[in-house]
């Protein structure tokens, strides 16, 4: 266990070992039934949230550039996957291959998205990248609302409704066609094909692409570029290219989220990757820590189950998540606080001097 | 050409609304630096009031606005001590994510307080409109609406630049740590532009109300957000780009749903904001500020 002596690998298995472990216990706790029926049916979103804060923390956290509006690159990932996954059934295709093939689509789409956003994007910085993102974000919701697309045996028929008055009947499809997305009540009645196991499976491989590439030279020019640009620039590294690069990277593992999202609900409008789904997940990155996987998955993971949990408070359970919220980041940002706490702990010696 | 008068008057006046809240957004971020997304569920807040004084306690129009304009002073105030006061040392993001728990917060005590269904909310300006101006379908609350904004923006800009607290503003906006050094106290200042900004966003929810007059938890959330947009669009920080930019977006606005497609409206209004900023990074009227090394 030679290459554990590193403590950055260490803290990169340690993150391994907890989604496995998480992974087997409620595996073990979904076989016996274990479960509440409450939590049972968001296994799948949990699952998907959580590589949408690993990946929007690649953007947010290591390339320092504030997204809000991630939530359209898992809208893309979603409806191309599920378009895929319906044809592919419809074509009489295995469930789990239909379900690896169009994760694999939605997360191609979602990075060719990013990529043709990211031109524009990245020329910008600070707030002005975050209302971009936020307008592209608005944009791509409001475009897939007036998208309606169904299946027959000639392939794909697309209407796009501009004018709002297109429906189903547009597409000219043959009997026995399938209309996938309706247009503003976004696709219904679809078979869900998402499992736990593939949302598992996904976290993993988010993990594994993610960290690895925090690690590489790669990563430190990324790094490099958020700490001080300027610097970064006069040694050589490329900013454009290496942000870039983590938009990208990023932009796909959403379009793969949105793909395993997709896949479990039978009924998906667009207004469900809205505005606040993307700040949703931009809470779950800073609340975890900025550029800390780990703690995105805990956070993601937590704060879906906590609004759950909160069940009991019933009305009042948003206003208690909204309270919780702000007295968390006050209580770990708040100087006067942070002294506070820091009187109760002992102090080392080193540390004590340096305080002086 | 009736008819587009007719669009061009309700673009003007829902830019003026845009404009009054963007005023109020612009105002704080020149000086506190932050994205305050709590501004626009302010707005829902303004409206309740002003629709609790007028249904339920039967006050007249006036006072049902003066009244929210004074809980939302007194809430803007009070948001900014508690909430955002502690974390003035703190990094940007820290702060957004607060906000965003402050309009969580504001929506889902508005829910509690007033319930999810919407209220209608009865138009609080009511007066016959001068015929020349009633050919056009030209209705008293845009008139109303279009005024307001022009008084408040000149208002502000007299406030700003000539009396002692607005140029207390400038100072803190430009140098906060070389403006406490000149004896201006600059947590009261960033409390009196919070509480300028509040006061805006009471009247802008009337008007908006007024305007369009379903109101329930959410209706500030997508004006807050246009407003924004509005004030990047303009240059964010500044007085006379908020106005331009709002007044801009709600014209586009206007005749993209009426000449391309009302379901892609927003989208074309963000479009032209990603063009604007990719031309002018600094927005309409902002300041660009070259990078020192």
């Amino acid at each position: 266990m030679n290459f554990l002596k590193n403590k950055q690998t260490r803290s990169d298995f340690i993150t391994y070992g907890l989604v496995i472990v998480a992974f087997l216990v409620v595996f073990f706790m979904q076989a016996n039934h274990m479960i509440p029926r409450m939590f049972a049916g968001q296994l799948v979103p949990i699952t998907a949230y959580i590589v949408m804060a690993i990946s929007l923390n690649l953007v947010v956290g290591v390339a320092g550039d504030l997204s809000l509006g991630h939530a359209g690159f898992m809208s893309i990932g979603a409806y191309t996957g599920i378009v895929t996954a319906v044809s592919m059934q419809a074509a009489g295709a295995p469930q789990t291959l239909a379900l690896v093939v169009s994760i694999v689509v939605g997360a191609v789409f979602a990075a060719i998205a990013g990529f043709i956003i990211g031109i524009p994007v990245l020329r910008l910085r600070g707030d002005y990248l975050a209302i971009v993102t936020l307008a592209f974000g608005e944009i791509i919701k409001e475009v897939v609302t007036c998208l309606i697309v169904g299946v027959d045996a000639h392939g794909l028929h697309v209407v796009f409704n501009l004018r709002g008055n297109a429906t189903v009947n547009d597409l000219h499809l043959m009997d026995n066609g399938i209309a996938i997305i309706k247009g503003a009540q976004g696709a219904s009645g679809v078979s869900t094909y998402s499992t736990f196991v593939a949302g598992f499976v996904l976290i993993m491989i988010a993990l594994v692409v993610v960290l690895n590439l925090v690690r590489s030279r790669t990563g430190r020019a990324i790094e490099a570029v958020r700490d001080n640009r300027i610097a970064a620039e006069s040694v050589g590294i490329s900013v454009t290219k290496y942000r870039m690069i983590a938009f990208v990277v990023s932009a796909a593992l959403a379009g793969a989220a949105g793909a395993l999202f997709g896949g479990n609900f039978s009924q998906l409008s667009a207004t469900k990757f809205d505005f606040n789904t993307s700040i949703l997940i931009l809470v779950f990155v800073v609340l975890g820590g900025l550029g800390n996987m780990r703690g995105s998955v805990i956070a993601a993971a937590v704060l879906t189950i906590l609004p759950e949990a909160l069940r009991e408070f019933s009305d009042y359970r948003m206003l208690v998540y909204a309270i919780v919220l702000i007295l968390v980041m006050i209580c770990t940002n708040s100087p006067q606080i942070q002294g506070f706490i820091a009187r109760f702990k002992p102090k080392k010696k080193g540390e004590a001097e340096a305080n002086v | 050409m009736t008819v587009f008068i007719q669009y061009l008057v309700n673009g003007l006046s829902m830019g003026s609304v845009y404009a009054i809240i963007a005023l109020g957004y612009t105002m704080v971020y020149g000086i506190a630096k932050m994205l305050n997304f709590a501004h626009g569920d302010v707005i829902m807040v303004g409206a309740y009031v002003s629709f609790c004084a007028t249904s339920y306690l039967g006050l007249p129009g006036w006072l049902s606005v003066v009244l929210s304009v004074v809980v939302c002073t007194v809430l803007g105030v009070l948001v900014e001590g508690l909430a955002y006061r502690p974390l003035r040392a703190a990094g940007p993001l820290a702060v957004l994510i607060t906000a965003i728990g402050v309009s969580y917060f504001l929506q889902n005590a508005a829910q509690l307080l007033w319930g999810a269904t919407p209220k209608n909310f009865t138009s609080l300006v009511r007066f016959p409109v001068p015929p020349f101006l009633a050919q056009f379908n030209v209705s008293a609350v845009s008139l109303v609406t279009i005024l307001a904004c022009i008084l408040i923006m000149v208002v502000l800009m007299w406030f700003t630049s000539k009396s002692k607290m607005g140029k207390a503003m400038r100072a803190c906006s430009e140098d906060k740590a070389a403006a406490q050094l000149m004896g201006i106290n600059v947590n009261r200042t960033i409390s009196m532009t919070f509480a300028i900004g509040s006061a805006l966003a009471a009247i802008a929810g009337v008007l908006l109300c007024s305007y369009s007059p379903v109101l329930q938890p959410t209706t500030g959330a997508m004006p807050g957000i246009k407003a924004f947009t509005a004030a990047v669009f303009g240059g964010i920080g500044s007085i006379p780009g908020a106005f331009v930019g709002g007044v801009l977006l709600g014209i586009i606005e206007a005749m993209a749903q009426a000449y391309i497609s009302t379901s892609l409206a927003n989208s074309i209004v963000f479009a032209v904001l990603i063009v604007v900023l990719l031309v002018k990074p600094a927005g309409l009227l902002g300041k660009y500020v070259p990078e020192k090394v």
